[in-house]
């Protein structure tokens, strides 16, 4: 296994720059070079999902120090895990921006975006809390520049307040790792782990604290209740493609709540006790409530997009928030579903943005209407959680691990109540844009004089069919994910159980590789 | 010493979140480094405070600062600055493009113009 378990790190961060200076002005090579690298590390992540499935921890020492020294890559299920999402999610995104024509209207979008694939596979993998703090740093400024892709002043000033709101994040992240540096005197995660479940429970006020901040900023990332309003206009004035890749950025957040709260702080440390447990899953009820209800309110295909985002999202955060196994599990199921139907619906949505704006209201027939009638009902069907899609059994697990939580009531009727809604919005939304459609002849006259006006775009008669393909691809695995429910969730249950004994880790990563 | 660092970090701290409460993007953005500026002080401290200290291994020496904080703050350095680097430049181009630099949004649900 070796050297293999770095490779999804070196490989972007080899290309980006080859990008960059070899043959930065030719758009062609770059797109062959992207969609091969990532074809790559699509092969290289299942290599390493396979070998993850065993339940083997491995452990890459980065310059052979020996951890708690060095800095140590884990690969166990759950990071395999989500280092092939991102990967089978970055193919899907590079096709779509590549036939799309996305990544001709800026400069820079496949560098960027192997950056940023970098950034996230490292998230996804280190096992030391600062490194953490690196690569989230690393995925941010390549999410920075993927943001302003392709300029105009309404997304420039979205990226202002997206880049703002994160370096706040990040600030509040270099106090909480300085605090928990203060107390145990190390970041390794296992090491952490021990240090602090050796801490007697009433000399841990600082750790706590250090604790709830490093809650509150991987709740910034996840967009939960309160933190989460810089989504709707990051993403709804993102380009489509890079929209559609950030559904795995708030998962970023989910996933570092999930290993460090069952890792470090876990649900049976003293220290951890009244920390996340308790508040946690109501925070993650307000943010499916306010998701849900938002798409209501949105008077635009994107906007729309990104509450219902939030709100499966919210939906994640209920499950990863009761801290029990099977909720753990439920939750890693709906990980994998809500990130492959966010992206999805991002794209569906960019398909209609290109065909006749963005507004949900009365416009002619756009060119391919129906195939896209067909991918936004299944995109919809899929994020609001409707049969026969993963989404329903994914909520349906979700609800399932409930059962036992003490505010079991609550949690069901708000999140079938707000599922109820969002079908309610999706409807209305795709019967605004494919149903109430009106034919008054050809040309732009049929567009009423103030949007053209404001909006100054003719929109094409002869738009792309290639964009369909990873559109479909998506949707193929969302099918995929409810076919073989059964193994998945099997699949999910080990992970969860491979979680819930962070010994495995601990032992794993202070004793070294081949222990 | 520990006084005098603490209350410096605290009205660091305390400034940078002023600002960063404003309207336009330039007192936000100096908040921002401010902030910066308050967690590296912070980072450093957590080695804790100590004068004359060698931070590796010397013969004779009884004494130690912990190096690792340094390392951490170095890093921090350098992320903060480029991404302070990067702020400007949007914040920049943002002005340039709209004339305009308040930091909020007219119409949060105004799209981006997708120049087709």
């Amino acid at each position: 296994m070796s050297h293999w378990i770095v490779l999804p790190i070196v490989l972007p961060a080899l290309l980006a720059p080859f990008f960059l200076m070899v043959i930065r002005h030719h758009l062609d090579l770059q797109r062959i070079f992207s969609v091969a690298g990532v074809l790559v590390l699509n092969g290289i992540t299942l290599a390493l999902l396979n070998h993850a499935m065993s339940g083997e921890v491995s452990v890459y020492e980065l310059g052979d120090w020996p951890a708690p020294f060095g800095i140590v890559l884990v690969l166990d299920r759950l990071s395999a895990l989500m280092i092939v999402l991102t990967s089978q999610l970055a193919l899907a995104v590079v096709l779509y921006a590549i036939w799309s024509g996305w990544d001709n209207r800026g400069r820079h979008f496949h560098p960027l975006l192997q950056f940023q694939i970098m950034g996230v596979s490292g998230a996804f993998m280190t096992g030391d809390a600062f490194n953490l703090f690196v690569f989230f740093e690393v995925l941010l400024i390549a999410s920075y520049g993927l943001m302003i892709h392709g300029g105009g002043g309404t997304r420039l000033r979205a990226g202002v307040q997206y880049v703002a709101y994160n370096l706040i994040g990040s600030t509040l992240f270099l106090f909480a790792l300085g605090t928990i540096y203060g107390v145990a005197g190390t970041l390794n995660m296992a090491d952490l782990a021990v240090k602090a479940a050796e801490i007697p429970a009433e000399d841990t006020a600082l750790l706590r604290i250090g604790a709830v901040l490093l809650l509150l900023v991987f709740s910034v990332k996840a967009a939960v209740l309160p933190l989460h309003f810089w989504l709707p206009a990051s993403y709804s004035n993102a380009p489509a493609p890079v929209a559609a890749f950030f559904a795995i950025m708030t998962k970023v957040g989910a996933y570092s709540i999930l290993r460090m709260f069952t890792l470090i702080f876990g649900p049976e440390t003293p220290v951890a006790q009244g920390l996340a447990g308790e508040w946690l899953v109501y925070a993650a009820l307000l943010t499916v409530a306010v998701g849900m209800i938002g798409t209501q309110g949105a008077a635009h295909v994107a906007r729309m997009t990104a509450f219902i985002t939030i709100g499966s999202t919210g939906t994640l955060m209920v499950a990863i928030s009761l801290f029990t196994p099977e909720a753990s599990a439920a939750a890693i199921y709906y990980l994998i579903h809500s990130t492959f139907a966010t992206a999805m619906m991002f794209l569906v949505a960019d398909m209609i943005i290109e065909r006749r704006g963005d507004s949900i209201s009365q416009r002619r027939p756009m060119q391919h209407g129906g195939v896209i009638a067909a991918l936004f009902f299944g995109a919809a069907v899929a994020m609001a959680g409707m049969p026969p899609l993963s989404g329903f059994i994914g909520k349906l697990l979700v609800l399932d691990a409930a059962w036992d939580a003490p505010d079991v009531v609550l949690i069901w009727s708000v999140v079938l109540i707000t599922s109820l809604i969002a079908i309610i919005g999706l409807a209305r939304a795709g019967s605004l844009v494919f149903w109430k459609a009106f034919d008054t002849g050809s040309g732009r006259g049929d567009v009423d004089e103030d949007t053209a006006r404001r909006e100054g775009v003719v929109f094409p008669t002869d738009a792309p069919r290639l964009p369909f393909v990873p559109v479909f691809g998506l949707f193929a695995v969302l099918i995929a994910l409810t076919v073989f429910a059964g193994p998945v969730m099997r699949f999910a249950e080990d992970t969860a159980d491979q979680l819930y004994t962070p010994q495995l880790y601990i032992d794993a990563v202070l004793k070294g590789p081949g222990s | 010493m520990e006084l005098l660092f603490a209350s410096a970090i605290g009205v660091l701290t305390a400034c940078g979140i002023y600002l960063i409460l404003r309207q336009r993007t330039f007192p936000v953005i100096l908040g921002l480094s401010l902030l910066s500026y308050a967690v590296n002080l912070f980072l450093f401290a957590t080695g804790r405070l100590s004068v004359g200290a060698p931070p590796i291994l010397q013969y004779g020496v009884e004494t130690y600062t912990d190096p690792l904080p340094q390392a951490l703050v170095l890093t921090a350095i350098v992320i903060s600055f480029g991404m302070t680097a990067v702020i400007v430049m949007i914040a920049l181009s943002a002005y340039l493009s709209e004339n305009d630099d308040r930091i909020d949004m007219d119409n949060p649900s105004e799209p981006a113009k997708d120049d087709a």
